[in-house]
């Protein structure tokens, strides 16, 4: 089992580790449902070091990247980040991922899923065969941390030079954190505000503790992958291996708004342009359950008695107060307000299709 | 730490004998391993359970485990304070969050469960 290197860390504060996706990582401190809350009113601090970083990096750079994901790559200026994915042919997801322009038109930064970065990184340098760019898996190198929560900026700020103030959504930037050079960006999994910040450094545990003791007095908790999963969900974002797949295409999804037909040829996109003439068939929406339980993954979808589909996320959600989930159903039952059955146990429970996101942040 | 003038089984659940029946609740070890509860599927009253089958579901926000009866017997009773509050199960396992009381059927069948001192034991045994 791999271990980061804020490891030690998570063993002095107390944290249950469990093995994800080859790593030993935290799920919980203190409490699932006390640490999602903790983002959603004050800020967490996550160790998501796990996280896969592969470097394309080469004069055919962009090109590479354009050909790999659907949304326009050249779009993003250095300091800018985009949400995409990795597709296949037939438009269905290799993975999704966050794509860092360090420089134009040479130097990109993929940021996918841990358990997908072996994958990805062999499907990137052979689809990049014929591309003038290098494909680098830097993975165990980068440590990241992610500080997510309204308290974010307030907590970071006096750890760095960087004026946090200045860095928009989805844009980063360089500089110090608690005296350990870092790229900081604006981004997250929770829904939240914050930051990610990812370093070189062989002493992350210095950012982290720099963190916890500036932002502990103000509600700031370490946060496991436990909540981490919960909060995304609230959020609707999507999770790799629950709700897309090489299964799903990323108009099934409804992630048509990273899907950018105009930009040229991309893999993937003459099945996506194909599947948008011919119309979708199934779509992902949102549920909650209305009757008493907690569709979990894999459990049952009926409607009107006729098995349809199967649960992809399904949980409770601490800060909405219910439990809710993702589906995939056929394009007719996809209105908000359809109701149909999820098999709990020996019970069928009614669920309905609301709007999503479950959770919203208010905009300051 | 574990209350002396309990049963305890395997899969940790506790029994407190009350005459010829027993309230039942789940210990405080496997409240910790579950973490924070947030849903009980509590089975109806008169509900006959043999020995090891499922009695009821506690629902953690991540986790599904199922209750299983240590005993045979029928349900009398159930802790409908769970309903609204299921966290009374990690705030006081061995006591508000008892979750159903059952008529027993055999009471030699208790002689298969561990007293307290020997649940601590088993306890050790399984964290090594």
């Amino acid at each position: 089992m791999k271990k980061t290197r804020l490891n030690q860390v998570h063993r002095e504060a107390g944290a249950r580790l469990i093995e994800f996706a080859g790593w030993e990582m935290p799920v919980e401190y203190r409490g699932l449902i006390d640490e999602h809350l903790a983002v959603r009113t004050k800020a967490g601090l996550f160790d998501v070091s796990h996280m896969g970083e592969i470097i394309v990096d080469g004069p055919e750079a962009l090109a590479l990247v354009q050909y790999l994901t659907p949304n326009d790559a050249s779009k993003l200026l250095p300091g800018q980040i985009q949400y995409s994915a990795l597709t296949t042919p037939e438009g269905t997801f290799v993975d999704d991922l966050l794509v860092y322009c360090l420089s134009v038109p040479d130097k990109y930064l993929l940021v996918v899923n841990a358990a997908n970065t072996d994958k990805d990184f062999a499907w990137v340098k052979e689809k990049g065969a014929g591309f003038k760019a290098q494909v680098i898996n830097e993975s165990n190198r980068y440590s990241q941390l992610a500080l997510q929560g309204p308290l974010a900026q307030d907590i970071l700020q006096p750890l760095t030079e960087l004026d946090l103030s200045q860095i928009k959504t989805f844009h980063y930037a360089y500089g110090q954190v608690a005296g350990n050079d870092s790229l900081v960006s604006r981004t997250g999994y929770t829904g939240e505000d914050g930051f990610e910040i990812y370093t070189l450094s062989e002493t992350p545990d210095v950012i982290w503790k720099a963190i916890v003791a500036r932002g502990e007095s103000l509600g700031l908790q370490p946060v496991g992958l436990g909540a981490r999963d919960t909060l995304r969900l609230e959020a609707k974002l999507m999770l790799y291996g629950n709700d897309i797949s090489d299964k799903t295409t990323v108009l099934e999804a409804d992630l048509k708004w990273i899907v950018k037909f105009q930009k040229g040829d991309f893999l993937g996109k003459a099945a996506l342009e194909k599947q948008q003439a011919e119309g979708l068939k199934r779509k992902l929406v949102g549920f909650e359950v209305v009757d008493k339980g907690i569709a979990r993954p894999h459990y049952p979808v009926y409607i009107g008695g006729q098995k349809v589909s199967e649960v992809c996320s399904g949980s409770y959600g601490p800060f909405v107060k219910k439990a809710i989930g993702l589906v995939y159903l056929p394009i007719e039952f996809t209105a908000i307000g359809t109701e149909f059955e999820i098999g709990i146990r020996d019970k069928m429970a009614k669920a309905r299709i609301v709007p999503t996101p479950f959770y919203k942040r208010e905009k300051k | 730490m574990y209350p002396e003038n309990l049963y305890y089984s395997q899969d940790h659940e506790w029994l407190k004998v009350e005459g010829e029946e027993a309230i039942l609740g789940i210990t405080d070890f496997a409240q910790k391993q579950l973490g924070d509860i947030i849903y009980v599927d509590l089975p109806d009253s008169g509900k006959a359970v043999e020995a090891h089958q499922t009695l009821a579901t506690v629902e953690s926000v991540k986790s599904v485990s199922d209750i299983y009866s240590p005993v045979t017997g029928e349900v009398v009773q159930v802790n409908q304070d769970l309903a609204q509050t299921p966290e009374l199960i990690n705030s006081d396992p061995h006591g508000q969050g008892w979750i159903l009381r059952l008529k027993l059927k055999d009471k030699s069948e208790l002689n298969n469960l561990m007293k307290a001192a020997d649940y601590e034991k088993y306890l050790e045994g399984l964290e090594k």
